[in-house]
């Protein structure tokens, strides 16, 4: 789930250089949407696509503010974002929402575990996760290597180059920035039914996570083919959740709250981002001696 | 053949910065000329070549590439056009796609894109032979990524790609002056050769003035936003370095400052 984030934020941070702050918006937009669909009678495969093309719009929205509108790529994201805010309370029509089994609403989980009913149900979510992720990967690996994915990679490396090659940068933007958040808000889907609720709230740091599963992946694995870098995405989502599932048990023990976890979490990346700079200080340090 | 009418460009108009980068300039460039352009720093070369590019849009006059207006086309749209190598050496590729992915932006460049893959084995095959010509060795790193790549490769790349599809003109901005001066004259060659090769029309600006003369069939000077001279045929075979200069000053009553064309010379 989290690494079909990640892979959301894959896309505009690393193939596009656009960061991209929508999606504390659009996870919680792809969740409200789904249980708004549950509500009102359609199954989860439905919702789940509703939930998916819900995200693509607002990042064109987002794509749309920066390419027309000529609003830093920040801002853009900061201004839908807060936007989405409202309407995902208006989409919801109150701060939470339960999709309990009990309710009558059938997850895509509640539908597996009834298809495979001696599968123990943590396995069940675990390798309908797993094969989810891998397939969504392969996926995204083929769209990128496409013609339209080539240009959208080159967009993020060279813009001056993609223009003098005859492509329009700006609907490359607005194509890559779409498909990152429908991935984000689809993920937001899938944890609304893992969870089992919907809660308004539910997107505040997802940049941060994004990001960060980004960067652990980046240091566990080396390697600049499109392959292994979504691959990098998919280990760093899982290592970086399995990280804090660690520091929170353990941080219990000695005072730490479930509410420190956003600070960790922006530690981590600050951590890493600051390593390189600070490698070539100390180095320099060194030599002046 | 390339044409611009009475084209104006301003920067910072109406500020006290203003500056009249080119003034009423009119130049015609028929099919298959390799016309060198030099001029002082300021002298509104680059300024030319975005114009042409679609980089900058003019703020008169009217530019026309085969009878066709395109003033107030994008670069994106009058791309297919247009060939380009940068002074730069990584503006002209992209550093962190491979070298195939690379010769495939340009070899798509002017198609709709869709949801084919972008690289196929036809392609590859193609690639190969066109840096085979080259003769730099790039046919075998083809999934190499260009970063790798040292400045004099990847402006031969640049080249390569910006001759796809053989444009209407190719345009240089001294895509040799970030090299070292072997690496430079090794590029100037295959530019020379790729250019007569498939008969383009090519606009070279370049500091070097041994260059401008030995290279191409057409001279242009520049300075303050105008062409002061424009040499062909005889008179241009005829013409040194320091008679160009001196013919410099004598039109404009003072020296060609330009310190990397002398040091240069």
């Amino acid at each position: 789930m989290f690494g079909i984030l990640a892979l959301g934020v894959f896309i505009t941070f690393r193939c596009l250089d656009f960061p991209d702050l929508t999606v504390d918006g659009s996870y919680p937009l792809g969740a409200a949407v789904f249980a708004v669909m549950m509500y009102h009678g359609f199954g989860a495969g439905w919702g789940m696509v509703a939930a998916f093309l819900a995200g693509a719009l607002a990042g064109a929205f987002t794509g749309f503010l920066h390419t027309f509108s000529r609003i830093p790529a920040l801002l853009s994201g900061i201004l839908t974002m807060t936007c989405l805010y409202s309407i995902n309370l208006r989409i919801m029509g109150r701060p939470n929402i339960s999709l309990s089994e009990n309710l009558g609403h059938r997850t895509i989980f509640i539908i597996l575990r009834d298809h495979f009913p001696g599968v123990p149900e943590t396995y069940l979510r675990l390798a309908f996760l797993l094969v989810l992720i891998l397939g969504i990967k392969l996926l995204l690996d083929f769209f990128l290597q496409t013609e339209i994915g080539l240009s959208i990679r080159a967009t993020g490396n060279n813009p001056t180059l993609v223009e003098s090659q005859g492509i329009n940068p700006d609907s490359m933007k607005l194509i890559g920035v779409s498909v990152s958040n429908a991935l984000v808000a689809f993920a937001g889907a899938m944890f609304a039914q893992h969870q089992g609720f919907v809660d308004v709230n539910m997107g505040i740091g997802m940049v941060v996570s994004g990001l960060a599963s980004v960067i652990v992946g980046e240091v566990l694995m080396r390697g600049k083919t499109i392959f292994v870098m979504t691959l990098q995405v998919i280990a760093g989502s899982v290592v970086y959740r399995l990280a804090t599932a660690v520091a929170l048990n353990w941080g219990y023990n000695i005072g730490f709250k479930p509410y420190d976890l956003k600070l960790f979490t922006g530690l981590i990346v600050i951590i890493i981002l600051s390593y390189p700079v600070l490698q070539e200080k100390l180095s320099r340090r060194v030599k002046v001696r | 053949m390339l044409q611009l009418e009475n084209v104006n460009k301003y920067f910072f108009r109406y500020t006290q910065d203003e500056q009249w980068a080119v003034r009423n300039l009119n130049l015609r460039i028929l099919e298959g000329q390799f016309v060198t352009v030099v001029g002082s720093n300021g002298a509104g070369k680059t300024t030319l070549l975005n114009l042409i590019s679609g980089n900058y849009a003019p703020d008169s006059g009217k530019i026309t590439i085969n009878g066709e207006d395109v003033t107030n086309l994008p670069a994106y749209r009058r791309a297919s056009y247009i060939g380009r190598v940068f002074q730069n050496t990584f503006q002209g590729t992209a550093p962190s796609l491979t070298i195939e992915e690379n010769l495939a932006l340009a070899y798509l460049k002017g198609k709709r894109k869709g949801f084919r893959p972008a690289i196929n084995e036809e392609m590859r095959k193609f690639f190969q032979e066109k840096l085979a010509d080259v003769g730099l060795g790039l046919e075998k790193r083809l999934r190499e990524r260009v970063g790798l790549l040292s400045g004099g490769q990847r402006q031969a790349l640049a080249l390569v790609m910006a001759t796809f599809g053989h444009p209407k003109i190719l345009l240089l901005d001294e895509h040799t002056a970030n090299l070292d001066p072997k690496t430079g004259e090794k590029i100037m060659e295959l530019t020379n050769k790729l250019i007569y090769d498939s008969n383009l029309t090519a606009l070279m600006v370049t500091h070097n003035l041994q260059d401008a003369l030995k290279f191409g069939d057409r001279t242009l000077m520049m300075d303050e936003g105008e062409v002061v001279l424009d040499l062909a045929g005889e008179e241009r075979k005829k013409m040194t370095i320091e008679e160009l200069l001196e013919r410099f000053s004598e039109l404009r009553h003072k020296k060609f400052t330009e310190d990397r064309a002398l040091l240069s010379s």
